[in-house]
């Protein structure tokens, strides 16, 4: 990614931004063996980074980790997209009429504190067990927060912007189009990337309980299996897959209109 | 400003149906109007305020949450039974103490809100909201800053059919304000008096009959003022529609218009209309009459002028 870069200390800087977080992986690492060497706990209890590395190996290898990554990821990736299909139109609807505001605001509001978790009872009831119940707690943790963000994104846009509108009467679509999206943009990729967090935080507890496969069902197999070296290599799965999560929904959109 | 004396110097030559500004929508009506003056009443660009009143509900207490409804309060007076009339491609200038309702008034007109109670009339016919006929320039910055200087530009000109003509049109009012050069930017690459231009440029490209600007010098530099303040004027000379501009400047107000009105404190009434037949370009320390009219305008507003 610095391939592109001309200037000599935007290199450096970049270069300074892989690095510095590096060392501090590093360190962590360090720090991680020798608690283990100092404390003297069995690996079994707490496994070695070097034990974690040969569990991660192992379970490359014979495709495990793959397919529980892909479970999940699939099941975050469909419901989120589900959320944010419907999230955002809803959102964008509420944010423009105050009465479908006041007939949908109470309601999303008393149901977005209820955790996704709480729903698993009644997930496993009406879906069964499999894709179905997971993919529908991400969408109940995304959705909700994407309703709340764009309806407040959109009634915070300058209403100069509308009066503009009206005077080059725009047509409906048109205000949606060139003035309300292009507006929130900025405030809705935030609300895509705190949500698509909670969304991946809320699939691996559903795959505790709902589903016989993802990140969360290996880590729950492998402790039955007292796994530790497994329950860590699905632990760390998750954080890298977070990190990447978030970087694609920063690089999402790059506003060139603002500086 | 080269650009204008060109313009100038051409039309003494070309006919008035030839010049880039007669192409559009209303302009063939308005040529017909100024020769038969009895249509006077129904020019497209004259305008009549009768009765104007408009009252505010003021707050009792501050907003509980974010759009509190509950706005009970005692009622204020804004504009108190405003009677003006404007004729069809006049200058005017309004000038008043802050908060008196001047931008207040000028939304009205342009139909962006209602009147408690009065008659708004425009070319013969009751103002129902706003138009793209009547162009408004916003006090803050009214460029949609997620589209370039071009699209920014065009933005009246969506529904025009031919992509040739649309293309010259927005090209001819870049150019006009003397931006060329500076179409793919967005707004925050432009200083602020190029986004003033910009503004300008959007307002005139689609001919509007009636151009408002609430305050468009604010914020820039006092150099930069007096030249957008120039070209206004040439604008105006050159298009001959109808301006209404509200300005805290008396100078501004002396220079440009061809009428000015001032306005009272609140419960607002007008002070004084006044048809400014001063020669131009204008100068107010060389004209004596204007310098008078000054010292006389900044004493209505409470101020003892010092020169
Ligand atoms: N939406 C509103 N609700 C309540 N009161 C309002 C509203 N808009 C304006 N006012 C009141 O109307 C009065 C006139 O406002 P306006 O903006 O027209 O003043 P102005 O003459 O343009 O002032 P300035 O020169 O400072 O721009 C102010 O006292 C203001 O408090
Ligand atoms: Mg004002």
């Amino acid at each position: 990614m610095t391939l592109f870069w001309t200037k000599k200390r935007e290199i450096i800087e970049i270069k300074a931004g892989t690095l510095l977080p590096l060392i501090t992986f590093v360190a962590v690492i360090l720090i991680w063996e020798l608690t283990i060497r100092i404390s003297g706990w069995s690996t079994r209890v707490f496994p070695t980074p070097v034990t974690v590395l040969q569990g991660f190996y192992e379970l490359i290898r014979n495709g495990t980790l793959l397919k529980h990554s892909v479970a999940s990821l699939y099941r975050v990736t469909v419901g989120f997209y589900l959320a944010v299909a419907l999230g955002i139109p809803l959102g964008i609807i509420i944010g423009q009429y105050k009465p479908v505001k006041m007939l949908f605001n109470p309601l999303i509001q008393f149901l977005r504190p209820i955790s996704p978790l709480a729903w698993i009872p009644l997930a496993m009831l009406w879906f069964g067990i499999g894709d179905q119940p997971a993919i529908f707690l991400i969408f109940l943790s995304s959705f909700f927060s994407l309703v709340v963000a764009t309806a407040i994104a959109v009634e915070s846009i300058n209403p100069i912007y509308f009066q503009v509108a009206a005077n080059f009467d725009f047509s409906k679509s048109e205000i949606v189009k060139k003035i309300i999206v292009p507006a929130i943009i900025p405030d809705v990729v935030t609300a895509l990337r705190l949500t698509i967090a909670i969304a991946w935080l809320v699939v691996v507890a559903a795959e505790m309980i709902a589903v016989q496969s993802g990140l969360g069902y290996l880590i729950l197999d492998s402790r039955n299996a007292l796994r530790m070296d497994y329950v860590m290599v699905g632990m760390i799965m998750i954080g890298l897959i977070g990190l990447m999560l978030d970087m694609i929904m920063r690089r999402f959109v790059i506003l060139k209109w603002q500086n | 400003m080269q650009n204008f004396n060109l313009i100038k110097a051409e039309k003494g030559n070309v006919t008035i149906g030839e010049t880039a500004h007669s192409i559009g929508r209303k302009t063939e009506n308005s040529t017909q109007h100024i020769k038969t003056p009895a249509a006077e009443k129904t020019k497209i660009g004259h305008i009549q305020i009768k009765g104007l009143k408009k009252e505010y509900i003021n707050r009792r207490h501050a907003a509980r949450v974010i759009g509190d409804p509950d706005v009970s309060g005692e009622r204020v007076t804004v504009l108190d039974d405003i009677n003006l009339e404007f004729q069809e491609g006049e200058m005017v200038c309004i000038l008043g103490p802050s908060g008196c309702g001047k931008s207040t008034m000028l939304r009205i007109i342009a139909g962006f809100e209602k009147a408690t109670t009065g008659q708004i009339i425009i070319g013969g016919k009751d103002v129902a909201g706003p138009s793209p006929d009547h162009i408004f320039v916003f006090q803050q910055c009214g460029l949609l800053p997620w589209m370039n200087v071009w699209d920014n530009v065009g933005l009246g000109l969506r529904k025009m059919q031919d992509k040739i003509a649309k293309e010259e049109r927005i090209r001819e009012y870049i150019e006009l304000v003397e931006l060329s050069g500076f179409e793919y930017n967005h707004p925050y690459e432009l200083s602020g008096g190029m986004q003033r231009r910009v503004e300008l440029a959007r307002a005139l490209a689609v001919k509007p009959d009636l151009l408002f600007m609430d305050e468009p010098f604010t914020g820039l530099d006092y150099l930069t003022h007096l030249k957008i303040r120039e070209e206004v004027v040439n604008i105006h000379e050159y298009i001959g529609k109808t301006m209404i501009m509200v300005t805290h400047f008396i100078e501004d107000a002396l220079v440009m218009a061809d009428r000015i009105v001032v306005l009272s404190e609140r419960p607002t009434r007008v002070k004084m209309v006044r048809k400014l037949d001063f020669p131009r370009p204008r100068n107010i320390v060389k004209d004596p009459g204007l310098s008078e009219l000054r010292d006389e305008v900044f004493l209505m507003l409470g101020v003892s002028y010092v020169a």
